[in-house]
């Protein structure tokens, strides 16, 4: 991936393919269709309590959660594989330039190593921004994640903590990823107390949440979907701003079916509803999660005991995915609101396939489907 | 075309400044330390095994859950914390109790932490030996092994950017040396110029496994320069050698901002812990062999040649020890527990509505069913 941010720089990415290539391989038949997922986000507008606005994709207005946080502390640095150059998805670009080589600096390639590392210096005091290149590389740092950065403040007796630590990385489908540059890891680090999970849903979001977790006095792991960082596109606020982590927002009002997801997946499910709508008059409630781990059943109890059916999307795994877990404290907390079972729209239960990925993942036609069932029990 | 063959090279050599009956070899390495200096070290040497022998005791009682001994490694406790400024940020393995004892650890502190009481740093949430000390500039300790190698050198960063002067030492043994994280932190703090010193406590096994099937090459010091650090082998029995390399290799991390790789040889006298018994993978004239060889005895000759102690001040300083250690172990043992409610707080910064339920939910359940849970009369009362 590395390649394809010098390629991107250099430009050459962008050239029209040249003669001789052409001549060679000749253009593509008509008859052979190249899948390319269709997408389209939809712009939200910040709160104008925020202030002045400007035009960023994702992976810009996670550089300016950055900048603000780099201007903002001292003690703040940004390290990890290849963030010196600006990165391979350009969330650091800049930076280095900006702050220094001391405070925004490339490692050796070793995730646990990173994630060590970032532990170290929060314990220290210092606030420690690590990138992992993507979500799909971060199991090496899994001990280190799970055994001592959530384990710190806890077995110390709060003596020593490293609450200053936050870990990046990248998740989720991107069309073409396959295996190893796809995945939502998300269900994995719920499962640990003692560190928080966040993910935004677009560029305004990002911001505000990455701040929030920066300044959080916890170790927390923001997960990025990669598909937004250059499609998804809105006014964000150039200030310093956080939103709040633990807590649930609900996107749009409804009052048939309450449908939770986050993430991308979130784009995806404001299509279901105007689906729903238009084709079924059914009025959807779409609540966007944000934080993983801590979660706000609060507020999800709140919808489904008002609309009495619930919906669950993610595109992880179906078993053990977070889904899972809010499924089951919903039937808990909601059971005698409840008019259906509830629905887990998800990936299947197999590694993240290639040349599959339009038919693995919880698309608009399968949260559709389990709209209509969930209005038909 | 030359291949390197590491059998054919020279093995790195054993830095020392005593033989075995504590005379100094070669006077310009005596770190000519104050009478009231070693006098002190070789104290809390013997205040260590002191402490050792009873609470290796307590736990064939049960009356503590565990033990780890240090037999065998005092110099190279003693001697390296000796040599650093107490401000220096330690992390550690398990094997370093009398780091803290150096440092200003208390028996009550040993024994708090060992009885899980209501004084223990902890509040009662780890096993006995998992020190950690914030007054004392030490890391509590985990049980993962070699996890604190990358913490020490990603501490050793922040340190030097916000200019301290100051250093980190990072202590492990040879077994985890060979785990992922020791290969990362040696990296990282080398290539990101982190003054950290990797103190290697090669004690000559990990667990039962000798260091003949823990690595093929020259130890542990045979990889610094590899990872481009400066490197020092030291005979880890001689306290005043342990002393001399910990004190140059501070010198080169704080001035020059570089890590630096000590590789003390010693040798685990006792069993690993209180879960194990050595004897079956060693046999008792190996370990009695190097029992001779001990870092207390070493110094011991070296304080009676300077005609500085006798065995009279030996024995009285024993007993005196040993009461001190009992004192201490029996208010640790009478003190109750943390309140219950400590199982759930400092998970995260502050308490969370989901920890706050289940906490509520936990302290019903116990009160519901009181006769069931009679051991709530040793834990502290909810405020």
């Amino acid at each position: 991936m590395a390649v394809c941010g010098a390629l991107v720089r250099s430009g050459r990415l962008s050239r029209p393919i040249c003669g001789r290539t052409l001549s060679l391989i000749g253009s593509r038949p008509a008859s052979v269709k190249r899948m390319a997922s269709a997408l389209s986000y939809v712009p939200e507008t910040a709160p104008s309590d925020f202030g002045e606005t400007t035009k960023m994709n994702l992976f810009q207005s996670i550089n300016s959660a950055m900048d603000v946080a780099l201007a903002t502390d001292p003690t703040a640095v940004i390290f990890g594989e290849d963030v010196a150059f600006g990165g391979v998805f350009r969330c650091t670009v800049g930076l280095a330039d900006k702050y220094g080589k001391d405070r925004v600096f490339n490692t050796p390639l070793c995730e646990q190593g990173i994630a060590g590392f970032g532990i170290g210096m929060a314990v220290m005091g210092a606030t420690a921004i690590a990138e992992i290149q993507f979500a799909d590389y971060i199991y090496p740092a899994f001990d280190q994640i799970v055994n001592e950065a959530a384990k710190y403040r806890y077995r110390s007796g709060n003596l020593f903590d490293c609450g200053r630590l936050t870990m990046r990385a990248p998740c989720g489908a991107v069309g073409h990823g396959a295996l190893y540059h796809s995945q939502s890891p998300e269900a994995f680090f719920a499962h640990v107390p003692g560190i928080k999970v966040v993910i935004p849903r677009g560029p305004i979001q990002a911001k505000g949440l990455l701040l929030a977790c920066i300044k959080d006095d916890n170790p927390c792991i923001f997960l990025e979907p990669k598909i937004l960082y250059r499609a998804a596109v809105e006014h964000v606020p150039v200030g310093d701003f956080t939103l709040p982590l633990t807590s649930a927002e609900v996107v749009v009002e409804g009052k048939d079916v309450t449908m939770v997801a986050w993430g991308t997946q979130v784009q995806v499910l404001r299509e279901v509803c105007n689906m729903a709508q238009e084709k079924l008059g059914v009025s959807c409630e779409l609540i966007d999660l944000r934080t993983i781990m801590p979660w706000d059943s609060e507020t999800v109890i709140k919808s489904v005991n008002k609309t009495g059916r619930l919906l669950v999307a993610h595109e992880a795994p179906l078993t053990g995915g977070f889904a899972a877990e809010i499924a089951s404290t919903v039937q808990g907390e909601c059971f005698l609101h409840l008019e259906a079972p509830v629905e887990r729209v998800c990936g299947y239960d197999t590694p993240f396939p290639h040349i599959f990925e339009p038919f693995y993942m919880p698309d608009k036609w399968r949260c559709f489907e389990a709209v209509k069932k969930l209005i038909n029990y | 075309m030359d291949f390197h063959l590491p059998e054919e090279s020279p093995g790195i050599p054993v830095y020392r400044v005593m033989d075995g009956e504590g005379r100094v070899l070669d006077p310009s390495q005596d770190p000519q330390l104050s009478k009231d200096t070693v006098l002190e070290m070789y104290r809390k040497m013997v205040m260590l095994s002191t402490m050792d022998g009873i609470l290796y005791n307590a736990q064939r009682q049960g009356r503590i859950s565990f033990y780890m001994t240090n037999y065998g490694e005092e110099g190279t406790h003693i001697g390296s914390a000796a040599a650093l400024d107490p401000r220096d940020m330690a992390f550690g393995q398990y094997r370093e109790a009398g780091v803290f004892l150096w440092r200003g650890f208390t028996l009550d502190d040993f024994m708090n932490q060992c009885f899980s009481n209501d004084l223990d740093y902890n509040k009662g949430r780890a096993f006995p030996v998992n020190f950690g000390s914030k007054d004392h500039n030490f890391a509590t300790y985990s049980s993962p092994l070699a996890t604190q190698m990358p913490h020490a050198s990603g501490a050793a960063y922040a340190l030097k950017r916000a200019g301290t002067g100051l250093c980190v030492v990072c202590y492990f043994g040879d077994g985890a040396a060979s785990e992922g994280d020791a290969h990362a932190a040696f990296n990282f703090a080398a290539t990101l110029d982190c003054p950290v010193i990797f103190f290697c406590r090669n004690n000559g096994y990990a667990i039962s496994t000798p260091t003949s099937e823990q690595y093929r090459g020259d130890g542990i010091a045979s990889r610094g320069s590899g990872y481009g650090m400066a490197t020092i082998r030291v005979d880890g029995n001689d306290t005043f050698a342990v002393y001399n390399v910990t004190k140059a290799a501070r010198e080169m991390c704080v001035t020059e901002n570089r890590p630096v790789l000590i590789e003390a040889m010693t040798y685990r006298i006792g069993d690993h812990s209180t879960s194990d018994d050595s004897s079956a993978y060693r046999t008792r004239d190996e370990v009695d062999h190097y029992r001779g060889n001990s870092p207390i005895t070493r110094l011991q000759h070296y304080l009676i040649n300077q005609g500085w102690w006798d065995m009279e001040q030996e024995a009285n300083y024993r007993d005196k020890a040993k009461q001190q250690v009992m004192e201490a172990f029996r208010a640790g043992e009478e003190r109750k527990k943390p309140p219950l409610s400590d199982l759930m707080t400092d998970v995260y910064n502050t308490m969370e509505p989901h920890l706050a339920k289940q906490t509520d939910h936990m302290l019903n359940h116990i009160q519901r069913h009181k006769e069931q849970y009679t051991t709530t009369d040793i834990f502290k009362k909810e405020k």
